[in-house]
């Protein structure tokens, strides 16, 4: 063995190391609820190492608990012709883990959401592929300081509840070469985590959020969400589609009181 | 007076110590026990008008070297009796603030008046107890329900055992609109705001002593934050420049004329409003506009970079739906 090579697998046994202490820390300074949550929420299947072919973004640390960005992608190589089917957002030391799950349509690579973050947690991604297996990455998160608080703003205003918006993005460089395009949704909703009976105050918050969201193309499923009470008030999805000429695009939201709410927008060809 | 000690007299307590050393030990354990609970350093307060004075916090975040005691807090002195104005960020930060209070006045603390429910002006409550009465805004009840048991977790880290004697601690009258205390001969007068920099937000205007005591509706070096609507702090502070104070005490910042005190923040705010429209407009995505929005501000203000990125996601999230 060259004392180069030698050199090179001493760098990466350390940065392993390095890594692997940092991981424990993260680890242990988080708890790990991992294990237990993948094998409930997945059913005790395999999760492969997803790296390379899915990403998940979020900030290092939460700027403000209630409203943290999160953007996750398909990264996969020129020429794999595997696509997205589904795509689970977990938050590992959240009360409620499993943040959201979507089943996605045809030109999903892309899904921006914005989530509540109680404390210093792991965020896993896991995606199901169209081979039938289910991939995993993850990043560490740290919990925003101050008072913020990953609670909704204020008391919302109820005559607002349900109103929708819709937006269609300009195509980006990527999406002009690919065909696909950018959509937003956003809901107004309280997306209230809810609040036992508060034995000072005594006041009571019931849980109330969103729970499916559904956006289609036509009469083609663009993507659906169950969310959870990690999503943050005003429910808002960015994502990519591919364009099927269908003239309109429609949603759907549903929320724990069995509330519906709908909306109908036409679809901007030049977009 | 008593650095120097005759030789007659140290030889004698030299002696002493030998002879009664057991009882030495136990004589200083005991003054050192006396010591702690008696001589509580009173916090530094400013004399705003006669009977009103402020404590400046520091421009920091909440830390225990600190004591948590980064809020500016208060007091206004009648004739029944004293109301405190926020109780900072821990019980110790409190019960400083009540060892200068009582050096000032021995009248009884009728009211602790909380001007929103953020830890660094509400942690000290309990340092209070009926019958002092608590007061604050309608939905301070509700905040503090919501987020308290989440403060007491989360500023854990940041405080430490300094959070132990902490408890969160509801109003027992609120004020919905327009309250006024009396002090005896000092009337406040207590506002409660539609959302704007958290949406429980109260100010204390003390007219005796033309003071307006503004909590977190004001900053002054101190970058802004916001935690409930830009768009209605941007209105409440066109209100709020028409109270007839002469000098606020701001929530953070130096006690200031008033209303000159507003021009900074609303600066800013006008700023990020601005930022972040033009952002929404482009179709650039939260998490990138979250690190341009009012960038522009960065030299005006301290602990810019701990909060701006902050106050951006939460203006672009708002400001998303006009």
């Amino acid at each position: 063995m060259s004392y180069l090579r030698l050199r090179t697998v001493f760098t990466i046994g350390l940065v392993a190391l390095a890594l692997a202490a940092a991981r424990h820390r993260a680890a242990a300074e988080a708890g790990d609820s991992w294990p237990d949550v993948a094998r409930d929420a997945f059913n005790g299947r395999p999760l492969a190492d997803g790296t390379g072919l899915i990403a998940i973004e979020m900030p290092a640390r939460a700027e403000d608990a209630a409203i943290v960005p999160v953007t996750f992608r398909t990264t996969l190589p020129a020429g794999d012709t595997r696509v997205l089917k589904t795509f689970t957002l977990v938050i590992d030391e959240n009360p409620s883990p499993v943040a959201a799950a979507f089943k996605v349509g045809p030109g999903v690579t892309m899904i921006s959401t914005r989530v509540r973050v109680d404390s210093y947690t792991n965020v896993h991604a896991v995606a199901e592929l169209s081979d039938g297996q289910l991939y995993v990455v993850q990043t560490y998160i740290k919990a925003s300081g101050g008072c913020s608080a990953p609670m909704t703003k204020g008391d919302a205003d109820k005559a607002k509840i349900g109103q929708m918006r819709f937006r269609q993005f300009a195509p980006s460089s990527a999406g002009i070469a690919s065909g696909a395009r950018e959509v937003q949704i956003m809901v107004r909703h309280p997306n209230n985590s809810g609040l036992q009976r508060d034995q000072v105050s005594l006041l009571y918050i019931p849980l109330l959020i969103v729970r499916e969201l559904r956006v289609w193309q036509g009469d083609e499923l663009a993507l659906e969400m169950d969310g959870g009470i990690s999503i943050s008030e005003d429910p808002n999805l960015r994502f990519t589609y591919m364009p099927n000429g269908a003239a309109t695009f429609r949603a759907e939201a549903v929320d724990t009181d069995g509330r519906v709410f709908k909306g109908e927008w036409p679809a901007d060809q030049a977009m | 007076m008593f650095t120097i000690l005759d030789s007659s007299r140290k030889r004698g307590l030299i002696a002493a110590i030998g002879t009664l050393s057991i009882i030495g030990v136990i004589l200083v354990a005991t003054a050192t026990a006396c010591a702690s609970q008696e001589q509580i350093e009173p916090l530094t307060v400013t004399k705003v008008a006669d009977g009103t004075y402020a404590h400046v916090g520091a421009i920091a975040l909440m830390s225990a070297e600190n004591e948590g005691a980064i809020a500016n807090v208060g007091f206004v002195v009648g004739d029944n009796g004293v109301a405190v104005i926020d109780t900072g960020g821990s019980v110790r930060e409190a019960h400083r603030l009540l060892a200068a209070i009582r050096r000032v006045t021995n009248k009884p603390i009728l009211f602790v008046v909380n001007t929103h429910a953020h830890p660094d002006h509400v942690f000290g409550n309990a340092a209070f107890a009926a019958p002092t009465v608590f007061v604050g805004h309608a939905n301070l009840a509700r905040a503090l329900a919501e987020r308290g048991p989440y403060y007491l977790d989360s500023f854990r880290r940041r405080l430490g055992a300094l959070l132990d004697d902490v408890k969160i601690v509801p109003p027992t009258l609120t004020v919905d609109g327009e309250t006024k205390l009396d002090l005896g001969h000092r009337t406040l007068t207590l506002r409660a705001w539609p959302a704007s920099h958290s949406d429980s937000d109260l100010t204390v205007f003390d007219e005796t002593g033309g003071t307006l005591f503004a909590g977190d509706l004001v900053f002054l070096q101190h970058v802004p934050i916001l935690d409930a609507s830009l768009r209605g702090w941007l209105k409440t502070i066109d209100e709020l420049r028409r109270v007839p104070a002469k000098k606020v005490v701001p929530g953070h910042g130096p006690i200031a004329d008033w209303p000159a005190a507003l021009a900074p923040e609303q600066a800013y705010l006008e700023h990020l409003a601005n930022d972040c429209r033009d952002l929404i407009k482009r179709g650039v995505p939260l998490a990138a506009a979250a690190q341009t929005a009012a960038t522009s501000e960065k030299f005006h203000w301290e602990l810019f970079e701990e909060y701006n990125s902050r106050n951006a996601t939460a203006a672009y999230s708002e400001l998303e739906w006009d």
